[in-house]
């Protein structure tokens, strides 16, 4: 065979592999829809998003997934709370503070804690965090959603301060310089120009971060008590739309209606994420082009 | 009331805060592994690492485990590694500044977003149920290496990236086709980019849990994976089930098996970043 053929047939495979993402985006959403719909034919779309009552095994079996959204809501806005604020100030420090082999260092560990596993994480919240929550607050379990926007917010962590590291640090230098032939100190330029120039890429970072903490499940599945009733303080056990999934699918009739309003809950959580990267992609971009 | 603090002590207090922003971020992880590391010593031994589960999974070993999940990953990474690299290329190869690349990149980006139990949904439904694999590692495998996918194209793409546009044009210049000079020239130079950028890779798929919850993870197999359409034990999937399913269990064998399987992810990880910072350094361009 000669050369130009072989150059034809890899550079086709090689376009094929690369439309191949959006074939898996199309395949995923188009796989989860059929059985979504699937779903809402037969319960109906206004009982499972407003449905309060998430009882799959009662007689009759009820499906409102409301619950399950505050649930994962409740736990999501906790970690935000807690990770957005810490993760912004970590990011300063390492990208503008830090000396170089500090830097380095403090790198490496932010990207270690991305590599923990999630389960691992789960684990240890059960024997330590879960606990000590229980005790210092005084209340009947510490599987509240407290605990689980805990974990959830070291989760997000490494999201949050490696993408706000790279938009600080991508801020032009001349920006900097010329806040300094200002007068201004070094602290006064991070906080009114460096901060400001890298804001959509920060944004962009806290909203993948979130995306991340929506899309949890292990942790959540294991920390957060996994009682799906509407709570009443960030103090009380909940299940989250992930931990559902989860818990639930094992012991699901294959192809049954709980098991087709499970796919529902992944529609969901897909349409979620997809709408919380679609913006964070937008302003990554802007952020590129800021720069 | 005067608030108004001297532009010296407020860049003081803000550094302060900074800096103590940034231990509060660090501590907890050191101590999460410190923790797994001083309670899980105990319970690792070459016994522990080699033998079957006993007594309902109260005494005995991890091996099953420790093999089903070393069977699902690197079948995952044997899928995902062609494919993701290839994709790479065309995106920073061929790909021109169109509406289809566009949409290639959204598309890389939400993949990248999905949830894993998402993934583990649409890996039951298809490979599980469709395709008729069953609960097996090939089933598990196939789910994973859809979900390490984006990763690996944007690590690689990174790495294709990096190698200097003028090495293309000397190869083209001497008359070698796209394809030659993409094999022979921009390939190699990428290779330690993709490499560690795989081994990150399959540090964070060993550790994943949900997409395999419904594809491939079995609470208890008697004996060691046969093919690629057995169940397995995986590591993650243990850890969770003896932490939480199993009343009474030895704390010393629930922290054990954290222990191997934070070692295991850890090791690979800071392998991969060691790497990179080497041959960053190395690197003559």
């Amino acid at each position: 065979m000669n050369g130009k053929i072989i150059d034809y047939i890899i550079e086709k495979i090689i376009f094929l592999c690369g439309i191949i993402a959006i074939i898996f985006v199309v395949l995923i959403f188009g796989f989860l829809l059929k059985e979504g719909f699937a779903f809402f034919k037969e319960y109906g779309v206004v009982n499972f998003v407003f449905g309060k009552y998430w009882y799959p095994s009662s007689d009759p079996a009820s499906y409102g997934v409301l619950a399950l959204i505050i649930g994962s809501l409740l736990v999501t806005v906790g970690a935000a709370i807690i990770a957005v604020p810490l993760g912004i100030m970590t990011a300063l420090f390492i990208a503008e503070l830090a000396p170089k082999g500090i830097k380095d260092i403090l790198k490496s560990i932010v990207e270690l804690m991305a590599a923990i596993p999630s389960v691992v994480l789960g684990f240890v919240g059960m024997v330590t965090l879960v606990p000590l929550v229980r005790s210092i607050l005084d209340i009947p379990t510490g599987l509240t959603a407290f605990s689980g926007s805990i974990v959830l917010a070291f989760m997000a962590m490494p999201t949050i301060v490696s993408i706000s590291e790279d938009a600080i640090r991508s801020v032009p230098w001349q920006y900097k310089e010329g806040a300094y032939a200002l007068g201004a100190t070094k602290w006064q330029t991070i906080r009114r120009v460096v901060l400001k120039a890298a804001m959509p890429g920060i944004i962009a970072a806290v909203m993948l971060g979130i995306g991340r903490v929506i899309g949890e499940t292990m942790a959540v599945l294991m920390v957060t008590g996994n009682a799906a009733a509407i709570p009443d303080s960030i103090f009380d056990p909940v299940r989250t739309l992930t931990a559902t999934i989860a818990a639930e699918m094992g012991e699901t009739v294959k192809g049954g209606l709980h098991y087709k309003a499970l796919f529902s809950i992944g529609l969901v959580l897909f349409l979620i994420t997809f709408s919380i990267n679609f913006i964070a992609d937008l302003f990554l971009n802007k952020n590129k082009k800021n720069c | 009331m005067n608030l108004k603090l001297s532009p010296k002590l407020s860049q003081k207090i803000a550094y302060t805060a900074l800096a103590i922003a940034t231990m509060i971020v660090i501590l907890p992880v050191l101590t999460v592994i410190i923790i797994i590391i001083k309670n899980g010593w105990s319970a690792l031994s070459w016994e522990f690492l080699t033998t079957m589960p006993k007594d309902g999974m109260r005494a005995g070993g991890i091996l099953p485990a420790i093999l089903g999940t070393l069977a699902i990953v690197s079948c995952a990474i044997c899928v995902t590694l062609p494919v993701g690299v290839f994709a790479a290329i065309y995106l920073n190869e061929y790909a021109k500044d169109n509406l289809l690349t566009r949409i290639i990149k959204l598309a890389i980006v939400n993949l990248a977003g999905v949830p894993s139990v998402v993934y583990g949904l649409f890996g039951l439904g298809i490979f599980v149920m469709m395709m008729g694999f069953g609960v097996s590692i090939i089933a598990g495998a196939l789910t994973l290496s859809i979900m390490e996918l984006p990763v690996i194209i944007t690590t690689a793409r990174g790495a294709l990236n990096s190698v200097p546009y003028s090495f293309r044009e000397a190869s083209w210049s001497l008359g070698v086709s796209k394809w030659q000079t993409i094999r022979r020239v921009v390939l190699p130079n990428a290779l330690p980019g993709i490499m560690t950028g795989a081994i990150l890779s399959i540090s964070r798929i060993s550790g994943e849990t949900a997409p395999i919850l419904f594809t491939a993870a079995a609470f208890y197999v008697p004996h060691l994976p046969q093919s690629m359409f057995d169940q397995v034990m995986a590591l993650p999937y243990h850890l969770y089930i003896i932490s939480t399913q199993i009343p009474n269990m030895p704390k010393n064998i629930i922290f054990g098996t954290a222990l191997v399987l934070l070692l295991m992810v850890l090791s690979m990880s800071l392998f991969a970043i060691v790497a990179r910072l080497y041959f960053r350094k190395k690197r003559k361009w």
